[in-house]
């Protein structure tokens, strides 16, 4: 019987990586995307565990796996699973670590892949857990940043839209924090960044400006234009919310003086706030940025499982 | 004026005195006084020359571990423990806030983990002055107002 002497690494919080790590994990995705189709999961078995569904995030995890020939089990939703007979978490994850090499789970509920990745003996990787973490994401961000600007260092980052309740912007300000970024935050009043990354900042050293206006100004500077999506549901006044829902949207001659290595990039999905227009500027790139969470997601599985990409 | 004692004297146990009165019931319950068979005095509002009002518990023939006792610094930072043998105080001891904080608190996010899984819940003290917890599954920051046993 195979046992496991020491606890298996798990992906569940950008936290839980250092520069180091998260530069193992660029350089291999750089890897991957090169050259997709490997045999590195050959024999093993990945489990995708959607407790809640995220067709999106579910697809680039499988696709990963298959391309590294592994085979994936798991649920989509949770009506097809144990879970509506009542049962815990914890028993669920035992069931499934007997046959699986490797979790990706999300999970409605804040923490439970942190749980989770106590109680597993096999790595865990959050694919999101409520408004909390989902680490793939910053990593496929930083990835489409470093590919696209060669380079993570004293770049100017400007982030649009809601900076208040984002979490990929939260993970990504946390991810960069590593390598002396400069951050512009356009935002409305009722969805401005929390204090918390403010201090954050303060404490790491960090420049950042603040402008509750999407000016020319907070454009031009920037080196990746960082496009979030402004959610109706978010406003306690929906007043508020009229004003501003055209304010923080971007079209493609609002890009016309920027600078010629600027890329904008979105978590998607968009709604309106990337006009179509903005689609076949060369400065788009979010439909790439998610095609990199793919080859990311590679770099993960690979790197939890102690696999060495060459 | 006669001076007489407020809450009887005690032979040997603990003596836990200067709690702040709106954290007394909270002591007695951080400290599970309710399961014990020990004989206890619970006093409240009593005078104190350092706080205004204070309370006070006097347990019988009972030591509390150090991790037992610590946990009242979380409603009540500034209380001494008397321990006594013989009539006699034979050590003072104050207080201190843990690291970590292991199946006591509530989280207070109804969305967290341990809200909703047959599980203890963790607490990271990040400001150990200012009495500041962060969940250690869903990372919400609890003030000490908002602490909930």
């Amino acid at each position: 019987m195979e046992i496991h002497p020491m606890k298996p690494k798990s992906l569940v919080d950008i936290n839980d990586y250092n520069k180091d790590d998260i530069l193992r994990i660029l350089n291999n995705t750089a890897k991957f995307k090169a050259n997709p189709n490997r045999d590195f999961l050959k024999g093993k078995v990945c489990a995708t565990l959607f407790f809640e569904p995220s067709t999106r995030t579910r697809l680039s995890f499988e696709t990963a796996i298959n391309r590294l020939h592994g085979r994936v089990i798991g649920f989509s939703d949770t009506a097809t699973s144990s879970l509506t007979k009542g049962e815990t978490l914890k028993d669920t994850i035992m069931i499934v670590s007997n046959y699986a090499d490797l979790i990706i789970m999300r999970h409605y509920l804040e923490g439970s892949a942190r749980y989770a990745s106590e109680i597993s003996p096999v790595p865990i990787i959050n694919a999101g857990d409520g408004s909390n973490q989902h680490p793939t994401q910053t990593l496929l961000d930083l990835f489409s940043i470093y590919e696209t600007q060669e380079t993570l260092e004293n770049l100017t980052i400007t982030i649009v839209g809601d900076l208040k309740y984002g979490r990929a912007v939260h993970s990504l300000i946390e991810g960069l924090s590593f390598f002396h970024p400069t951050f512009n935050f356009v935002a409305p009043e009722e969805l401005k960044i929390p204090e918390k990354y403010k201090t954050f900042c303060e404490k790491k050293g960090i420049r950042y400006n603040e402008f509750s206006d999407f000016s020319s100004e907070a454009i031009n500077s920037a080196d990746i234009l960082y496009m979030t999506r402004v959610q109706r549901e978010r406003f306690t006044d929906l007043m508020e919310y009229e004003k501003v829902k055209n304010v923080y949207v971007l079209y493609n001659d609002m890009l016309k003086d920027s600078k010629d290595n600027l890329k904008v990039l979105h978590p998607l999905p968009r709604v309106k706030e990337i006009d179509q227009d903005v689609d076949d500027n060369p400065k788009a790139y979010y439909f790439q940025q998610a095609r990199n969470g793919m080859f990311t997601r590679q770099a993960v599985i690979c790197d939890l499982m102690g696999i060495e990409v060459v | 004026m006669r001076k007489a004692l407020q809450v009887a004297a005690l032979e040997n146990g603990t003596a836990i005195d200067h709690i702040p009165p709106q954290a007394l019931f909270k002591v007695v319950s951080l400290l599970q006084l309710q399961q014990l068979n020990n004989r206890i005095t619970i006093g409240n509002n009593l005078r104190s020359s350092k706080i205004g009002k204070k309370g006070i518990i006097k347990v019988a023939d009972k030591f509390f571990e150090e991790d037992e006792i610590n946990r009242i610094a979380l409603v009540a930072p500034n209380v001494t423990l008397n321990i006594i043998k013989n009539y006699e105080v034979i050590e003072k001891k104050k207080v201190i806030l843990p690291d970590e904080i292991i199946g006591i608190v509530k989280c207070n996010n109804p969305k967290c983990i341990t809200n909703n899984e047959p599980m203890k819940t963790r607490f990271h003290i990040i400001d150990k002055e200012k009495v500041e917890l962060q969940c250690h599954y869903c990372e919400i920051k609890i003030k000490k107002e908002e602490i909930i046993l």
